[in-house]
């Protein structure tokens, strides 16, 4: 058990098994979300309510999803790495950050998007799911920007750790603010049962699948180049670079 | 302790001192946090009479009351206790209709009317297809049939 995960956590180990693993998270999770998006946008029947404009749920609820998954993650691989200095923990943390604030902000938009038509209103300060969704991406702003003001990659690793920790909070306030507080934001959907019909529901759970492997995939692509970069100093880069195969 | 159990303890105090600080700091704005006041808490006299706020209940079947000719508006809104007559002049987002939950930004004349200066659309966390909705005579007449009427657990202030 231990050996293997200090197998894992091993860069030049990783680095060839991340390389293996990203086709088997990007081809299921494009099948998935093809798939997904077809259903969603030609199969369903439209909404009772609001017609077609409810099909922006099969972006919005997995993207939104990702946003808190992304930021759970980082704030993990900061735990860890500060905890046991495991430095592809932290190496987690800076692959995943820019990743998590693409899905928040397109959380952000289709949501908005959405809003116009339906809530009649592109945006609403003070409610509390949407502020702190907001907030969810400055957090990843400020994550970054910790992240790229500190030169010294040890330091800026237990410096964004903290951050990202302390902002931890943030996603609990995200994910339970439309239960706690009156909001205009609708309540779970999702995993709760009767609120959706069976074969509404089945294209939504397909596309959260398939955006969490293709999130996978970029997340593994993201971190092979952050190990590299970590690691440009040492023998085994060197050789992998200069080798035949040009560091494939 | 070990040096690794020191840090373990540190990072483990950290995210629970800010999360019972955060939990403290929304506990005691918990009126500001909240988007909208209760139609209950509003009949009890339990608003900010000072400024704006917002109210959030479900449309009352039959009591939308257009001026004709003008883009004023009456209704009344329900959160199935308490009821309370809203006035508004201006455009409706699509969801607005009887049974439907909206959301009213706005101030309290003193007669009992909430005057709302903007409408928002309020939808519940369901989807589902327009033949399904009729089948489980989702209409919504039956939907705010009951709703309708001041009940007797409303408590004025």
């Amino acid at each position: 058990m231990w050996k293997f995960f200090h197998q894992m956590a091993s860069p030049p180990y990783f680095y060839r098994l991340a390389a293996t693993l990203i086709p088997w998270f990007a081809i299921p999770g494009l099948i998935l979300i093809a798939y997904g998006a077809y259903a969603g946008l030609f199969l369903v029947s439209m909404d009772y309510q609001q017609g077609d404009a409810f099909r922006i749920i099969y972006v919005h609820v997995p993207s939104a999803y990702l946003s808190m998954m992304a930021y759970m993650m980082m704030a993990v691989g900061g735990g860890i790495g500060l905890i046991w200095r495991l430095k592809l923990a932290h190496a987690v943390g800076a692959a995943a950050a820019p990743l998590g604030a693409a899905f928040t902000f397109l959380a952000l938009v289709t949501g908005s998007i959405w809003g116009r038509p339906m809530w009649g209103t592109w945006w609403e300060w003070g409610d509390p799911r949407l502020t702190s969704e907001l907030i969810l991406l400055f957090l990843y702003f400020g994550y970054m920007a910790l992240r790229s003001s500190i030169d010294d990659t040890a330091k800026a690793d237990k410096a964004s750790a903290v951050l990202a920790l302390v902002g931890v909070v943030n996603v609990v306030i995200v994910h339970f603010s439309v239960e706690w507080w009156s909001s205009l934001h609708q309540g779970q959907t999702v995993f709760k049962k009767g609120t959706m019909d069976a074969d509404m529901r089945i294209p939504l759970f397909a596309m959260l699948i398939g955006f969490s492997f293709v999130f996978g995939a970029m997340l593994l692509r993201r971190l092979r180049t952050e190990v590299l970069f970590r690691e440009r100093r040492t023998r085994w880069v060197r050789e992998l670079v200069l080798s035949p195969e040009g560091g494939k | 302790m070990k040096p690794r159990q020191q840090r373990m303890l540190a990072v483990g105090l950290a995210v629970v001192g800010v999360a019972v600080a955060a939990g403290l700091t929304l506990r005691a704005f918990e009126e500001n946090m909240m988007f909208f006041v209760e139609i209950s808490d509003v009949i009890a006299g339990e608003y900010p009479s000072e400024r704006n706020f917002r109210i959030g209940g479900l449309v009352v079947a039959d009591s939308i009351q257009r001026e004709e000719g003008s883009l004023d508006l009456r209704f009344s809104v329900t959160d199935t206790r308490c009821e309370l007559d809203v006035s508004y002049t201006g455009v409706l987002p699509d969801l607005f209709r009887e049974g439907q939950g909206v959301v009213a930004h706005g101030r309290m004349a003193d007669n009992d009317l909430f005057i709302a200066d903007k409408i928002l659309a309020k939808h519940d966390e369901n989807y589902m297809a327009p033949e399904v909705a009729e089948s489980l005579g989702k209409h919504v007449q039956d939907q705010t049939a009951s709703l309708g009427g001041r009940s007797s657990e409303c408590e004025t202030g």
